[in-house]
């Protein structure tokens, strides 16, 4: 890496280097489209979907206090949370599939970190102008224009990070009441906080830190490049056509010259959004973002050269072995990936809006009631997760001769109510051959027996 | 905590956060045996991969810088250096005092409005025993069980049998200021012949099987040794928690050598005051639900 005398430049005496800007400059083409599509849709889904409605509540709304997290018309519990466990691992292995079949294609167009960043890039161009612009506008002095420029940016990035940490909020606190309360200066503490902070967040990652959270502090960079086999679509600059690279007119013929493909233009190191040369092959800061075929493809297409000497292709196929997409691992990945959606799906769909907790009193194992009887107490907890009321029934089961006391004969439940009964098993020390049982508790809707509920408990007796 | 330690503690910590300082300092210089940035450090592994020096960025390096001024604003405002209180004179016990507070500001006024009832009248109001529950459950269930039937040695809330009265200013009073029951032990008094015959008097007023040769010669004993406080024929006595005898329902176990067991060796029993804990309303409404539970 690098002559002798830029290794002597390099050793300077400090470990850490200063930051070095990139102005990626502005690109067109298929991917560049692709992204552009990718951005409008993942955005636009942020910010509209907190003011959408759904049965008389916001749509999506998770609404901690409450412990409940309403999604169009699933409601979800605490309770539930397996269910988000179970999505972040299909998310996982969605991530593992895409990745091996096809390189950084979340990087580069779905990602957070890239979505805001592009979105901060046109309002940079759009106050700035191209990337020319800025470099002159950021080496010239401080005076007028440049004040009014930057400071033109910045409240612009600003408002719009601002309004990203509000559309953040309002996924928690229903979204008209927070506008309400921001209109009126009667923001709690935390929902200031987190608008504060999410819109910092917004602000400094997409105006200021950019590549360098790919670079430095994103893990998932760094792993992805670890589930690169030989068949995996990279970007990749095709050497053999390139070299040896360098300028010529047009109409020159490029065998005469003894040159390849490449007119050594740049436009792929300027595109690029992490500074990087694709052209000294696959590197750890390549987001996958394309835009260095898109804009060499435009030069090719100009120079009436073949197009794709930067192209998606595999390690493989650059090597002119043929690439193999049906790989085992690929089938691995999409089995599994099929099997848990199809199980997640599967589990939504019988999943039971009530739940029933048993809480065996702790103070003592057991009571002895005045006949005699043996008698454990428990608190019953019965959750009616279900959109309507509901009347219940409960019984229990599992030894001979138990006789279940409630405190209260009716139990009924308003949608989303949890009531707390405390309850007593009782049982004639005759049937009772051991010192502990496994007892079962059923809970039914008076209303639709295929709504009920078995709980296993515990029942304790003296020892004999 | 002393002085001396105070000062260790002190010396200790900032030692630490000067270690830190010069640490980060020394280990981002490059030292002489050290490859350049951009050069290959020399370590391989597998044959053939290469480590690079790739430098971090400064303000990477600022992170660690921000820590130590971090940690040194920390011990200026917060406890943390020995003895010296912090200049906010933070505390774990004024946050807890000042959420007591905020909360009594919050749901004071839902109980005082309570007060203001009389506790039969509380007792049917479903809204109110609700919460009487949620209270119960928080505080008395430990002792009392979640359906307030007690336990052995802690009584049965739900029946018409009291101690210490049923009525609602005898209930308040229990909860306000708590209840010391004691049965002296009658052992060495009654000797193993007279504990016998006490046990079958004593079966026999709540009408259970005994031997109706002890009987008699138990109610003797009874009447000079047992009913100064439990009364003659065993009715009890309310003024001092004595309990009714004649009832069938023991405090202490109903078998016959339970009950041996609590005549021989006595029994205390402590209801621990609940005044300043509680306060005045929320034993009220405490007061409520447990009256409503024998109603």
């Amino acid at each position: 890496m690098g002559t002798p005398s830029d290794q002597i430049e390099n050793s300077s005496s400090d470990f850490y280097a200063k930051h070095k800007k990139v102005y990626p400059r502005e690109v067109h083409g298929l991917f560049a489209s692709l992204r552009f599509s990718g951005v409008l849709t993942l955005l636009g889904l942020y910010y509209f979907i907190p003011w959408m409605r759904w049965d008389g509540h916001q749509a999506v709304l998770f609404d901690l206090p409450a412990r409940k997290f309403y999604i169009f018309s699933l409601t979800f519990w605490p309770q539930d949370f397996i269910y988000l466990a179970a999505l972040l691992i299909i998310a996982a292995f969605a991530l593992f599939f895409f990745t091996a079949l096809a390189g950084r294609l979340w990087c580069g167009y779905a990602c957070p970190q890239t979505v805001w960043t592009e979105v901060f890039l046109w309002m940079e161009r759009w106050v700035e102008g191209d990337r020319n612009k800025q470099i002159k506008l950021d080496k010239s002095p401080w005076a007028k224009n440049k004040l009014i420029l930057k400071s033109t940016k910045h409240t612009l990035w600003l408002l719009f990070s601002a309004w990203t940490g509000f559309t953040f909020v309002g996924y928690f606190t229903p979204i008209l009441e927070l506008g309400a309360s921001l209109l009126q200066f009667t923001l709690g503490p935390w929902e200031t906080f987190w608008i504060i902070f999410y819109g910092f967040a917004t602000y400094g990652n997409a105006g200021w830190m950019r590549e360098q959270v790919c670079i430095y502090m994103c893990p998932y960079a760094r792993f992805q490049s670890a589930m690169f086999d030989k068949n995996t679509l990279i970007i990749s600059y095709d050497d053999d056509r390139g070299e040896p690279r360098g300028s010529r007119k047009k109409s020159a013929d490029p065998k005469e010259l003894g040159l390849g493909d490449c007119v050594d233009c740049t436009l792929c190191v300027q595109v690029c959004p992490t500074g990087i040369d694709i052209r000294d092959g696959l590197q750890y800061q390549c987001i996958g973002c394309a835009a260095c075929v898109d804009v060499c493809n435009e030069v090719m297409g100009k120079m009436k050269y073949a197009k794709g000497l930067v192209r998606y292709t595999t390690e493989n196929a650059i090597h002119g072995i043929p690439s193999r997409i049906l790989r085992p691992r690929m089938f691995v990945y999409m089995s599994l990936l099929i099997f848990l959606s199809a199980a997640l799906v599967y589990s939504m769909l019988i999943r039971l809006p009530l739940e029933l907790d048993i809480i065996r009193d702790r103070n003592a194992l057991y009571r002895e009631t005045n006949e005699g009887l043996i008698e454990n107490i428990y608190t019953l907890r019965i959750i009616n997760m279900d959109e309507q009321a509901h009347r219940y029934t409960l019984t229990a089961g599992g030894i001979e001769g138990v006789k279940l006391i409630l405190a209260k004969k009716d139990l009924y439940a308003k949608s989303g109510e949890v009531i707390t009964i405390p309850a007593r098993i009782q049982i004639d020390p005759a049937y009772l051959k051991k010192i502990g049982y496994d007892i079962e508790f059923i809970l039914t809707a008076t209303d639709n027996s295929e709504l009920q509920v078995i709980e296993k408990g515990r029942f304790i007796g003296p020892l004999k | 905590m002393s002085t001396g330690l105070s000062l260790f503690i002190i010396i200790l910590t900032l030692a630490n956060i000067i270690a830190c300082y010069v640490l980060i300092k020394w280990s981002s210089k490059q030292k002489a045996n050290e490859a350049a940035e951009g050069n290959v450090t020399g370590h391989t592994w597998d044959g053939d991969l290469q480590e690079y020096n790739n430098p971090l960025p400064r303000w990477w390096l600022w992170l660690f810088y921000i820590t130590l001024v971090f940690s040194l604003v920390y011990l200026l405002l917060y406890p943390g250096a020995g003895n010296f209180k912090g200049l906010l004179d933070s505390n774990q016990m004024n946050d807890y005092e000042q959420e007591m507070s905020e909360a009594k500001t919050k749901y004071g006024p839902i109980f005082a409005a309570y007060t203001k009832q009389d506790i039969p009248t509380l007792a049917k109001n479903p809204t109110a025993m609700q919460a009487g529950q949620r209270l119960f459950l928080n505080y008395c269930s430990t002792c009392h069980g979640s359906d307030a039937g007690g336990a052995r040695g802690f009584p049965n809330l739900r029946d018409k049998d009291w101690l210490y009265g049923g009525d609602p200013v005898a209930i308040k009073a229990s909860i306000l200021n708590g209840r010391n029951g004691l049965m002296p032990p009658m052992g060495a008094a009654l000797g193993s012949g007279g504990l016998e015959e006490v046990t079958a008097y004593v079966l026999n007023l709540s009408g259970r099987k005994a031997d109706p040769n002890f009987v008699e010669a138990g109610k003797q004993r009874f009447d000079s040794l047992c009913a100064a406080c439990h009364n003659t024929g065993g009715t009890g006595n309310m003024a001092l928690g004595a309990p009714n005898l004649t009832d069938n329902v023991w405090l202490h176990g109903r078998s016959e050598g339970a009950i041996k067991e609590t005549i021989a060796k006595g029994r205390k029993g402590i209801m621990p005051p609940h005044k300043e804990f509680l306060g005045n309303d929320k034993a009220h409404l405490l007061a409520a639900y447990v009256y409503s539970l024998s109603q």
